[in-house]
């Protein structure tokens, strides 16, 4: 890791910089690990699609499980396959102001028409 | 007066710097940024974060409008969901390439990240049929655009994701020519993690739509 270090060119941020890739390099995951990753997935969408094939299940307990199984399914994505989980909190932020965004303007339209509509 | 001599500042060769960029370890030529992160990657995770913006926008619209379909064929006459579980499967196994590519690409092995690429772009290619399909049967059944509020903010919000997919296999066919060619001259694995930071991002879109469009009983 640090044969890439010029010992004269001394920047601030470059500590910062080599100690992100030493924490990436440790939280390297191995390509066995992205199937494993893919197959818990794939288990989440096959128990999605059987609770809502499964008649019967109230729509109180339906709905809340679907929306867990999708925020899992979005989180793992964003964090092992887009490899947010290990990256620069600066990455994160500009991310996550935007879904937070997303989510605020869902909610806001959603108040709104509410409101309109009764 | 003093006479210390003061030694210049040190200067960093723009192009044969080291790997500074916080991009992970796979620099050929590291971007030195004065944040001393990939401009590049930040650029891309905001861009991604404005779409994340578009896409509540739409996602919104559509939960408004998805039970105004008035005397209108609407989602519970239409959906077949075994087969967009299915098309759901293929662009999640994308994903899986994708990564897979990625990781090739961070290793070196260009043989490998090309071939996962177009196994990607094939794919996707899979999953933009079958979205083809599915909007020819709608229509088919009378479900036309501007037949409802549900009909049009469907057709908008899965058109949208449908474009953002096939503009996805281009990029991944082009940065196969790209690479086969020898073009890119910048880091290699970073250029790889750009288009794949995109392609992951359609899929997560997709994650939410199914969800909310197809599985939640409207």
């Amino acid at each position: 890791m640090s044969t890439d270090i010029h010992p004269t060119d001394t920047h601030p941020t470059d500590t910062v910089t080599h100690d992100e890739h030493e924490t990436h390099a440790a939280h390297e995951v191995s390509d066995k690990q992205y199937i494993l990753i893919a197959l818990f997935l794939a288990v989440l969408t096959a128990m999605e699609v059987a609770v809502t094939e499964i008649s019967g299940v109230p729509e109180a307990l339906l709905i809340p499980s679907l929306l867990i199984m999708m925020a899992i399914k979005f989180f793992v994505v964003v964090s092992y396959f887009m490899h947010l989980k290990h990256d620069a909190a600066i990455f994160k932020f500009g991310f996550y102001i935007g879904l937070g965004g997303a989510v605020v303007l869902y909610a806001a339209m959603l108040a709104t028409f509410h409101f309109f509509i009764g | 007066m003093s006479d210390t001599t003061i030694e210049p500042p040190q200067t960093v060769e723009p192009q044969s710097a080291p790997s500074h960029d916080g991009g992970h370890g796979h620099s050929d030529a590291g971007h030195q940024s004065t944040t001393g992160i990939s401009n590049t990657k930040l650029a891309m995770w905001l861009f991604l974060g404005s779409e994340c913006l578009l896409f509540g926008g739409l996602i919104s619209t559509y939960m408004l409008y998805r039970n105004r379909q008035g005397d209108a064929i609407g989602p519970d006459q239409l959906w077949d969901i075994p087969f967009t579980s299915a098309t759901s499967f293929v662009l999640l196994m994308s994903s899986l390439t994708m990564v897979l590519a990625v990781s090739a690409a961070k290793r070196k092995e260009e043989r490998n990240t090309r071939l996962w690429l177009t196994v990607t772009a094939l794919l996707g290619g899979l999953f933009l049929a079958g979205q083809v399909y599915e909007f020819t049967v709608f229509y088919r059944e009378g479900l036309g655009y501007t037949t409802s509020l549900f009909s049009s903010s469907f057709y908008t919000l899965t058109g949208f994701h449908g474009v953002h997919v096939a503009v996805g296999i281009i990029m991944l066919m082009s940065l196969v020519g790209m690479l086969a060619k020898g073009r890119i001259v910048s880091d290699k694995a970073e250029t790889v993690e750009m288009v794949g930071l995109y392609w992951h991002f359609v899929d997560v879109v997709w994650i939410v739509i199914f969800t909310l469009v197809y599985l939640i009983p409207a």
